[in-house]
């Protein structure tokens, strides 16, 4: 049912749990299963230097949030805002399609999280 | 890796000895039991045995038990079955808001047709309360329809307290009032004895009590009018057309007979390691609670809520450890609706609480709950990790 990248990530979360000392925190949630997902970021030199996240949700969201903080990271904020629900998904290899949703949630995270870095350190 | 198959209410593996005796009519008594030669009448010698099996485990003549394909379809012929044979004296029938989807579906259909549907509440603990049918049933009434175990907690439905109910209204008068129990999940486990619980019409199916897929069976009371779902040959006393699977037949059967001469020893191996492993699982693990009736529900089936994180999650994280269970959560098979016998016993839509299933069966050991009970702590703490939730919690607790 899922691919063996959806599994690593919910075998072993890459950049799990919250953020002492990020300096910006987004949060997307999914109103009709619950799912909830918050997403630090770490800024240095306008560039993204570190990510984390803390989900609550199904395997595939647990995954995406996962892949996601390794894809951004040395991105530029504007770099990470081009990112859309598909690269998550092609990172995750495949995923059922009613799951396709959970990256449109990460991404959701991710934007509220750029949304709130001060501005400045974009 | 360790296997550890743990979701026996979902199917069981098939028993050596059923296999054997399904063995013989794939290739060497292959006749068609309607045939009149001798291959057609050892098939069908094969088939009145396994009537005979099945009728015995029941308490039932066999004559009044028809083999289908399985539990559904054994549901949609009660339900409509019933419904077509008696609309002419009324179009009301009750069933319990966590029936089976065969059972849910049928009466849906029947619903959608201008039929009137009472959906019974099952209240927390997952049991349907007899001043509710009791307040439900009408003179229109020609159907209840209640399981007798639950699928997912396995709580126990008062069957027999609602047979005399029924009963009791058929005896004033009511003689079109019939009462149906899907008892999938309660065959085998716990007694079941058409009589003793007064019902007209009972499901169940092989493939739950080691038997193989493909094959069920209905019974229906003498004298009890069903109008057929399939037409064609005149199989099964006219109830069911369509050439029997001698095979499918032979090893329901013998599922059957090994149900019965084994059931207490199952029934209590099952119960045993049950608790075992729910007394290790809350004592193992914070923020735990147990669905359904603690009392009142089949040996074999523990369902459990994880406060803090998604089912499926921890279902696909013991699947990797090898350890096979079910989950009823939000965002489960395929749809993002949690199970609608989790939200009918009050629990809430979003998946706050992750939900498992863990059944159980004959050929389940200690070791394997053993290493369950190594294993799931882990996953749990693992998940909870990373859950924004437990953070939220653990605030709230220290404000």
């Amino acid at each position: 049912m899922y691919s063996p990248t959806v599994l690593a990530h919910l075998d072993q979360p890459r950049n799990a749990g919250a953020m002492e000392d990020a300096v910006s925190r987004g949060e997307a949630t999914n109103p009709v299963c619950g799912d909830l997902l918050h997403l630090y970021l770490k800024i240095d030199a306008g560039r993204i230097v570190a990510a984390s996240f803390q989900a609550q949700g199904c395997p595939p969201t647990i995954a995406a949030a996962s892949v996601l903080t390794g894809m951004i990271e040395g991105l530029t904020p504007a770099q990470a805002r081009n990112l859309a629900p598909a690269d998550v998904t092609r990172a995750l290899e495949y995923l059922p399609r009613n799951k396709e949703h959970c990256c449109v949630l990460a991404i959701d995270a991710l934007r509220s999280a750029l949304a709130a870095i001060p501005i400045e350190m974009v | 890796m360790r296997r550890v198959y743990l979701d026996n209410s979902a199917s069981t593996r098939v028993d050596d000895e059923v296999v054997e005796a399904m063995l013989p009519y794939f290739t060497e008594q292959y006749g068609n039991a309607s045939s009149t030669h001798q291959w057609g009448q050892h098939a069908k010698q094969a088939i009145e045995d396994a009537r005979a099996q099945v009728a015995r485990l029941l308490n039932a003549q066999p004559t009044e038990i028809v083999f289908l394909s399985g539990g559904t379809e054994s549901d949609n012929l009660a339900i409509k079955g019933i419904a077509a044979a008696h609309c002419s004296r009324g179009r009301h029938i009750i069933t319990s808001a966590f029936e089976h989807p065969a059972v849910l579906a049928s009466c849906d259909q029947l619903e959608a047709q201008g039929f009137t549907l009472t959906r019974l509440p099952v209240y927390r603990e997952g049991i349907v309360r007899l001043k509710d049918v009791r307040a439900a049933l009408t003179d229109e009434t020609i159907l209840v329809t209640v399981m007798l175990a639950n699928n997912e907690i396995g709580t126990i439905q008062p069957i027999a307290e609602i047979g005399a109910l029924v009963a009791e209204r058929r005896a004033a008068g009511q003689r079109h009032l019939h009462l149906h129990t899907d008892a999938v999940q309660a065959v085998g486990k716990i007694p079941v004895d058409v009589k003793q619980l007064g019902v007209d019409l009972l499901t169940f199916t092989a493939h739950k009590i080691h038997g193989p897929k493909g094959v069920g069976a209905l019974y229906v009371r003498r004298g009890v009018r069903i109008t057929s779902q399939m037409h064609g040959g005149r199989h099964e006393r006219d109830r069911r057309a369509g050439t029997e699977s001698v095979p499918l037949i032979a090893g329901i059967g013998k599922a059957a007979e090994l149900a019965r001469v084994h059931m207490d020893e199952r029934a209590v191996h099952m119960r045993q390691l049950r608790d075992y492993l729910e007394a290790q699982i809350i004592e193992r693990i914070p923020d735990v609670s147990r669905n359904g009736d603690a009392e009142q529900r089949v040996p074999g089936v523990a369902n459990f809520n994880f406060d803090f994180v998604e089912g499926e999650g921890l279902q696909i994280s013991l699947d990797l450890k090898g350890i096979a269970v079910s989950t009823g959560s939000a965002c489960s098979s395929g749809s993002t609706e949690p199970s609608h016998v989790l939200l009918a016993i009050g629990l809430p839509r979003d998946s706050g609480h992750g939900s498992l299933r863990f059944s159980l069966s004959k050929d389940t050991t200690r070791e394997e709950i053993d290493y369950v009970i190594e294993t799931l702590p882990a996953i749990v703490e693992k998940l909870r990790k990373i859950s924004p939730r437990t953070k939220k919690k653990t605030a709230e607790h220290a404000e």
